[in-house]
């Protein structure tokens, strides 16, 4: 699958225009919804696999295939990479090198996803790392990015090589001479790995990766990273890049490492809370709005730690549903806020205000991803933060209980009150000559990335189905004795809540779209 | 005795001398051009030596053919010819804009490319030394060489300044290897390398010998320009002329790493396997001041040179590991490192001879004047820093895991120390690296001079080949890592 992906985005190294551009993402999307349908449920092993030799010395081989874990994480990024070329008209300097690392972060990003091999996995990973780096660089906006870039450069850096000393040392240390995840997994499992040396490599796996993901207290590259990347640059790495650390969790650091992984869960809960609650309070003191939304990312990922965390099917399935919502969601929030700051050259919530009336497509959407943000039942975000909490309340009923408050108080709190700065109260003069999103082109990206998250709220079925097998099998690794016994709840609990505000989001949706300009 | 092992170094010594005589009979202004005939040769030499791999040793053991020898061969001589194409740009006086220095290298341009030659040929000796006499010969054939290539534009201060200084320094170094030589000679009374390995255990608790063997790592030490021996680096790379400076960053270092191979890992090692931690010592320390001290830099000869001292650290990671999967991964870093640094300073030669100044702020709005070499320089620097998909990434991955795989095999916590110090590095190289990077593209100061560079076809051509060596030997590893496998199992550790 991401083979093709990625031979598609080496073959555009010289094709200048936009359409083609849009063209490789709309293929790689209409090529990762078609897998996504025909991956068959709780099939055994790996699908749409490939192999082909690398480093035959070192058992490096480029290994590609989806299993139900990743299978739903590339779709999202599929489609986050459509949405994020559809946004980068915004981009009028330099678009042809601005097109090239776009493709060039799509291919590594899906292929880091669909990659089966360790290496390949780190490789393709900082692939898609590089190209982020120049675009905030170059494209990036505000006065600090020159702070900012090489703030995101050395703690992603930092990150990714500890991630990478882990790597190694998990390779070195299981003796297969192996890079290959499924390989590797089966070695491991009939020879466990030594306990002090999994108690060495966990910590760097969790932090390295960590880092990457904007672990609580090592988050502090992401406000200010987001806030001044290009729109389609902040899509795609908080949306999609930024899940690899998380993945990485759950493929590799859980299942390999599974005592050292139960006795680092505690700490991690505890961190989470970290995410969730600091860094909600952080965000409801932001006065810029990349930032608030950037706050808000961070500590979104908090509820995917906790899940991670809890060690058991229901909280691993709720953390991989909450990744992929949230990536559609924090597409949706940072594509909405670069239109609005392209519209008025400012994101200061201070001079905002009353956008509502001029931007009636935009203020809908931006109402309702920050409606999804605060985790409103009927958004994808509901099911997975749901199915998150009633995982871990077993593990960890304290932590779960702040953290929900946090949640629903902090959240609500600080997205309203940006919808309520941003979009309605009297309109400045000097925005009275804003326009909308004017075509179907202009919105097509939005209502896509609305479109997802509402399909998988209202039927987390086609997601949690295909999840649970495979979470099982990893969680089964990880803690032999918590078990997944409790499967049957957490699939009626997913989608239950949904119908009733379905219809309200639904009409509220179609209006919006259909509001004539 | 088999001449035919050392035809190749004949040949190439020939050749040096050919194009000394070859001057008398040029005229002045078409003698740049024989640096073209002088790659012509040297290509058709290592075509050649791809073909036939006799092994064998000559000269009474003094001289060894193995895979270790073919492989830093054909490596000298890539790097030889790299150099010459930068030579010949560099020496252009149509591009030099009426500067005295750049007009000396083209009047005696013919003597340049001789000595790079003569160079050459010292280094091949110095992949093929097995012998402490061969060693110092050798070593001493490239470093006199090189004095006389540093301060090559004599009516520049600081290309003299550097030479002194690399005189001096050098001289000193070579003084210590010789006393170190004489020391070993007298307790051990051998001089070969695999005669030495039988009888070294029996001298391990022999202060003098281990005197001995310490003052000729000194001498190598100077080579590679490892830490304590590093002081004359960044004044030499800053000063010297900058074929030469890559010349010195690639070979030199290079020769240095085969000659610390061989003996350390030929010659004693029964002796050096007790050496792990002054070995992760010296790399650690390398790696943090090569890159602490690149920071501050603008010239960017001086921050290449600061960063070539680290990279001797990054390479003293595989002699630290002590394993043959060290020594394979120097060998596989090593020929990453060569199209990288050749194209950082192929583009420095192309860029900074229309400019007095060597100072960052240079290559500002390169990226307009010409996207070639803007995307070779910011390729280069970006493998150095270790991203892929370049050459640096991997040969940095093989040595680190090299280094843990040490720390698990002997429990030796100083192991996963330096791993950290080395990543530390990393990051730290990384803020410097993009500093330039943003130079080149998004710099806030607008460009003295924003015409576009014209590029000739030859300097084209070398970009385009450092371009290919860098990602093919990081998206392809395979080829050159089986080459570097096959090589150190020429080594008896």
């Amino acid at each position: 699958m991401a083979a093709i992906v990625l031979v598609f985005v080496s073959r555009n190294y010289r094709v200048i225009i936009r359409a083609v551009a849009l063209l490789a993402t709309f293929i790689s999307m209409l090529l990762a919804v078609k897998m996504f349908c025909q991956f068959v449920t709780g099939q055994a092993g790996y699908q749409f696999e490939q192999q082909i030799p690398w480093v035959e010395s070192l058992g490096i081989s480029y290994h590609v295939g989806v299993d139900g874990l990743n299978v739903g994480l590339i779709l999202m990024g599929a489609i986050v990479a459509f949405a994020a070329a559809c946004c980068s008209f915004e981009i009028q300097s330099r678009e042809k090198e601005f097109y090239i690392l776009l493709l060039v972060m799509t291919g590594g990003i899906l292929g880091a996803f669909a990659s089966l091999d360790l290496f390949f996995f780190y490789f393709l990973h900082e692939l898609a790392l590089v190209p982020t780096f120049i675009m905030i660089g170059v494209w990036g906006r505000g006065e600090r990015k020159n702070y900012a870039t090489f703030q995101i450069t050395l703690y992603l850096s930092v990150g990714a090589l500890i991630a990478l000393i882990g790597l190694i040392a998990l390779y070195l240390q299981s003796g297969a001479n192996t890079f290959d995840i499924p390989k590797l997994t089966e070695y491991v499992q009939a020879h466990p790995l030594a306990a002090h040396s999994q108690n060495f490599i966990f910590p760097l796996l969790l932090f390295g990766f960590g880092i990457l993901v904007s672990l609580w207290p090592f988050h502090t590259w992401a406000p200010l990273g987001y806030g001044s990347a290009p729109s389609p640059t902040a899509m795609l790495h908080a949306g999609v890049l930024k899940k690899f650390g998380l993945y990485g969790l759950i493929r590799i650091a859980l299942p390999l490492l599974p005592q050292a992984a139960q006795h680092w869960m505690q700490i991690l809960a505890w961190l989470c809370l970290g995410n969730i609650l600091y860094v909600g309070w952080v965000a409801m003191r932001q006065r810029n709005l990349n930032r608030l939304i950037g706050n808000s990312s961070v500590a979104h990922m908090g509820f995917v730690f906790l899940g991670i965390a809890s060690l058991n099917l229901i909280g691993v399935t709720g953390a991989v549903v909450i990744m992929i919502a949230h990536g559609f969601l924090a597409a949706l929030t940072f594509a909405l806020s670069g239109y609005i700051y392209r519209q008025t050259g400012t994101l200061e919530m201070g001079e905002l205000g009353g956008l509502a009336r001029k931007l009636p497509f935009i203020g809908a959407a931006l109402l309702m991803a920050a409606l999804a943000g605060c985790g409103l039942p009927g958004f994808a975000n509901f099911v997975g933060e749901v199915t998150v909490f009633f995982g871990a309340w077993k593990a960890f009923p304290v932590v779960t209980g702040l953290a929900l408050w946090g949640a629903l108080m902090i959240g609500a709190l600080y997205m309203l009150r940006a919808m309520r700065n941003v979009l309605h109260g009297p309109l400045p003069e000097k925005w009275a000559g804003i326009t909308d999103a004017s075509n179907v082109w202009r919105k097509l990206p939005y209502a896509l990335l609305l479109a997802s998250l509402l399909i998988f709220g209202c039927f987390p079925r086609l997601l949690t189905e295909k999840i649970m097998p495979d979470a099982g099998k990893i969680v089964k690794m990880a803690a032999e004795n918590v078990g997944g016994v409790v499967a049957g709840n957490a699939r009626s609990r997913g989608h239950e809540p949904a119908p009733s505000n379905q219809l309200d989001s639904q009409s509220r949706l179609t209006s919006a779209a259909t509001e004539p300009k | 005795m088999n001449l035919s092992l050392i035809s190749l170094e004949i040949w190439v010594v020939v050749l040096g001398l050919v194009l000394l005589l070859a001057d008398f009979w040029m005229p002045a202004e078409r003698r740049r051009f024989l640096g073209y005939g002088a790659i012509a040769a040297l290509m058709m030499l290592l075509v050649t030596n791809l073909g036939d791999c006799a092994t064998g040793t000559a000269f009474n053991g003094m001289f060894v053919e193995d895979g270790l020898a073919v492989f830093f061969k054909r490596f000298f001589i890539v790097a030889a010819i790299l150099v010459l194409f930068m030579s010949v740009e560099f020496s252009d006086p149509g591009c030099a804009g009426g500067f005295a220095e750049a007009s000396r290298i083209a009047s005696g341009i013919s003597e340049y490319y001789s000595l790079v030659v003569f160079a050459l040929s010292g280094m091949l000796f110095a992949a093929s030394a097995n012998n402490f006499a061969m060693l110092f010969v050798s070593i001493e054939l490239i470093t006199v060489t090189f004095y006389v290539l540093t301060s090559f534009q004599r009516n520049r201060l600081v290309s003299l300044e550097a030479g002194v200084k690399y005189l001096i320094l050098g001289a000193l170094s070579s003084a210590f290897m010789v006393y170190g030589i004489a020391l070993v000679w007298g307790t051990t009374g051998k001089l070969n390398f695999n005669e030495l390995a039988l009888v070294a255990s029996q001298f391990a608790g022999n202060k003098i010998f281990l005197l001995g063997i310490v003052l000729v790592l000194v001498g190598l030490g100077f080579k590679i320009a490892a830490f304590p021996f590093q002081i004359w680096a960044p004044d030499v790379y800053q000063g010297a002329p900058t074929p030469t400076t890559a010349f010195l960053a690639v070979g030199s270092k290079a020769a240095g790493f085969v000659l610390l191979l061989r003996v350390l890992f030929t010659a004693i090692p029964s002796v050096s396997a007790h050496w792990a931690n002054p070995l992760i010592i010296i790399s650690g320390i390398t790696i943090l001041y090569g890159n602490l001290c690149a920071l501050p830099q603008r010239n960017l000869k001086r921050l290449l040179g600061y960063s070539s001292i680290a990279h001797a650290g990054y390479l003293l990671l595989g002699v630290a590991a002590l394993s043959a999967s060290g020594q394979a991964a120097i060998l596989y870093y090593l020929s990453g490192y060569l199209f990288t640094v050749l194209g950082a300073f192929t583009v420095i030669v192309l860029v900074m001879r229309h400019l007095d100044s060597e100072d960052i702020s240079g290559l500002a709005g390169l990226n307009q004047r010409s996207p070639l070499l803007a995307s070779t320089l910011a390729l280069a620097l970006v493998s150095l820093a270790g991203i892929p998909p370049l050459a640096g990434f991997f040969g940095k991955i093989l040595l680190l895991k090299a280094v843990i795989q040490q720390a698990q095999v002997t429990a030796n916590h100083g192991y996963y120390c330096l791993a950290f110090t080395a990543l530390a590095g990393v990051v730290i190289s990384l803020y410097y690296y993009f500093g330039v990077i943003r130079a080149i593209y998004w710099s806030k100061d607008a460009p003295a001079d924003s015409s576009p560079i014209l590029l000739s076809g030859p300097a084209k051509v070398t970009l385009a080949t450092c371009i290919a060596g860098m990602f093919w030997i990081g998206l392809f590893p395979n080829t050159v890592l089986n080459l570097a496998t096959e090589a150190v199992k020429a080594l008896k550790m």
